[in-house]
């Protein structure tokens, strides 16, 4: 008997593989960047349907300090907005675990949360709480934060395997003792991944709330100005700082995810 | 193994049990039933059963599938409740010994926990239970060492063989010294030759540790390999058709089972004895059986 190696079969070494993981998004990437730049300057798209990535990297250096305010206005607006909904999300969820009639009660709630396009909320929000607070924004990106981490982690209450409760039973745990050691480490993979979903849907909530009113200074809200004011590489150069700043959130969150499940259970949800 | 132990006034003595009656029963099951409720009406999992297993002895329940095997062994370990009938472990009610811890368990999945290293799998037990963590440490040390998986201490269930796997079980059922192991079918997952060496393995701690065994399995040479009496099951309601008494080993101590006996006559012998009585039941006067009476 020896230990089973985790090596897949494979043609490539390793080494080659990661390295080609790596180049050939990148060689993609760069490859799309040159063909749009000479569909601009030698085809001749117009600048006001296209503006090149030259033009676009201009305005994105030029602006450089407002962008950074900017997503910095956004991030903080979703990165609240992200907490506070998956701290609702598991708190409710693990209330709904232990009481059925809270999870009777609580899903059809969660089930029309889940269905409403939930940045449709930003305009009566922003009246609710006043055009000058940031508020309403963080609260549409809890609200949509919520709804993934909410069923995730539900749904990884319920994952204990039926020989774990056996085990539990026979060695006379306390409750607190099967939440600890069986019940939440069999969900933490399952809230892992509602909070990573989640992550993506909070910047996407909280940018696009922007567009509704309310405070200037986000990256919607800036968006939304420059391309009212026919300043489209600009427009575009702010657009590039969101995609940054939800690349961010995911990484971040899938990094948090890998971390934790290092050695955790194999597979989990998607 | 000593057959002085405290002398419990309590416990019955079964007829017929040869050990002086000094200690209760290891499991003392007098007419117990067992009905499950199902959608479709009611299922018979088992029937006036009667039996008794003394400590420090090996036994093993056999029979086909759906003959009640797993459902008896849960119920010694409470994990369900019988229907009807009385069920005593160690003199005390079946509730009252898994509360006391009086058994360890191992099932027919490894059911390691898979964010845990092996080490920390095997001394969960020890941790629910509030153990020392120094005493912790040395005990699943030497437990670890038992099963031969002292090398694998830091690694994760995931990274081991099944057969790995299913020795960290024994050893995590091992951990509090349980004077009754219950086993389901524990190697029933394993090739036949990693099955054959868990056995030996299984014969060798059985006896280290003096502790009674109810092994359940529907591998008729594992049971006559292992037990010191196997009992014969027969499905719907799952009845007790036959107790065969293995002579095999009896003389010598549990530890001389080695290798060999699985080549002797007399292993065969028995093995036939406790196939004809899964088939029909019909008496084995051919098979000659142990001087020892019990």
């Amino acid at each position: 008997m020896t230990a089973t190696t985790a090596g897949r079969p494979s043609r490539m070494s390793p080494r080659t593989e990661a390295t080609l993981r790596i180049v050939a998004p990148i060689a993609v990437g760069l490859i799309v960047l040159g063909l749009w730049q000479f569909l601009v300057s030698v085809v001749g798209v117009s600048d006001y349907l296209l503006p090149s990535p030259a033009s676009i990297i201009e305005e994105f250096v030029e602006f450089w300090p407002s962008i950074v305010s900017a997503t910095i206005v956004t991030g903080t607006n979703a990165l609240i907005g992200l907490i506070v909904g998956s701290l609702l999300g598991i708190l409710l969820a693990a209330v709904a675990a232990r009481w059925k009639v809270v999870d009777r009660m609580s899903a059809p709630v969660v089930a029309a949360l889940a269905v409403v396009p939930i940045v449709a909320l930003a305009p009566v929000l922003n009246s609710m709480f006043g055009a000058d607070s940031q508020f309403g924004r963080q609260a549409i990106a809890a609200l949509a934060s919520f709804v993934p981490v909410f069923i995730n982690t539900l749904r990884g209450f319920r994952q204990t395997a039926p020989v774990h409760r056996d085990l539990m039973k026979a060695y006379a745990a306390s409750p607190q003792q099967v939440l600890r050691s069986l019940t939440l480490p069999t969900a933490v993979p399952f809230v892992l991944t509602g909070i990573r979903i989640a992550s993506s849907l909070a910047v996407i909530s909280a940018l696009v709330a922007e567009y509704f009113g309310g405070p200037r200074g986000g990256l919607g809200a800036l968006i939304s100005t420059s391309a009212a004011s026919s300043a489209y590489a600009r427009a575009w150069a702010y657009v590039l700082a969101s995609i940054a700043l939800g690349l961010a959130f995911y990484l971040v969150t899938l990094g948090l995810e890998r971390l934790v499940l290092r050695r955790g259970p194999a597979g989990g949800a998607r | 193994m000593t057959d002085v132990q405290h002398s419990g006034s309590r416990g019955p003595r079964p007829a017929g049990e040869v050990r002086p009656a000094a200690s209760p029963a290891a499991v003392e099951v007098r007419a117990v039933d067992k009905v499950f409720e199902t959608r479709t009406g009611q299922v018979h999992a088992l029937e006036a059963i009667d039996l008794s297993i003394a400590p420090g002895e090996f036994v093993s329940l056999i029979g086909p599938s759906g003959c009640g095997k797993s459902t008896l062994m849960r119920l010694v370990a409470d994990l369900d409740q019988p229907s009807g009938g009385t069920l005593t472990v160690f003199g005390k009610s079946a509730k009252q010994a898994r509360l006391d811890q009086d058994y360890g368990i191992a099932f027919q999945q490894a059911g390691l926990l898979p964010w845990r290293t092996v080490a920390a799998n095997v001394a969960l037990p020890l941790e629910l239970h509030g153990a020392a963590s120094a005493d912790r440490r040395s005990r699943v040390a030497h437990l670890l060492e038992m099963v031969g998986l002292s090398d694998f201490a830091d690694r994760y269930p995931d990274q081991l063989s099944g057969g790995m796997q299913q020795r960290v079980a024994i050893a995590r059922a091992l951990a509090e010294q349980p004077r009754l192991l219950l086993m389901d079918e524990p190697f029933g997952a394993l090739d036949e030759m990693t099955r054959e060496k868990m056995q030996t393995e299984l014969v060798r701690i059985s006896a280290e540790t003096g502790a009674a065994v109810v092994f359940v399995t529907h591998s008729i040479p594992e049971a006559v390999f292992l037990s010191d009496r196997v009992v014969v099951m027969s499905p719907r309601p799952g009845r007790i058709q036959q107790v065969v008494p293995m002579r095999l080993g009896a003389e010598a101590e549990r530890a001389a089972r080695t290798e060999e006996l699985r080549e002797e006559r007399a292993f065969f012998d028995m093995v036939t004895a406790v196939r004809e009585a899964l088939h029909g039941g019909a008496p084995a006067p051919s098979v000659p059986r142990g001087v020892e009476n019990r």
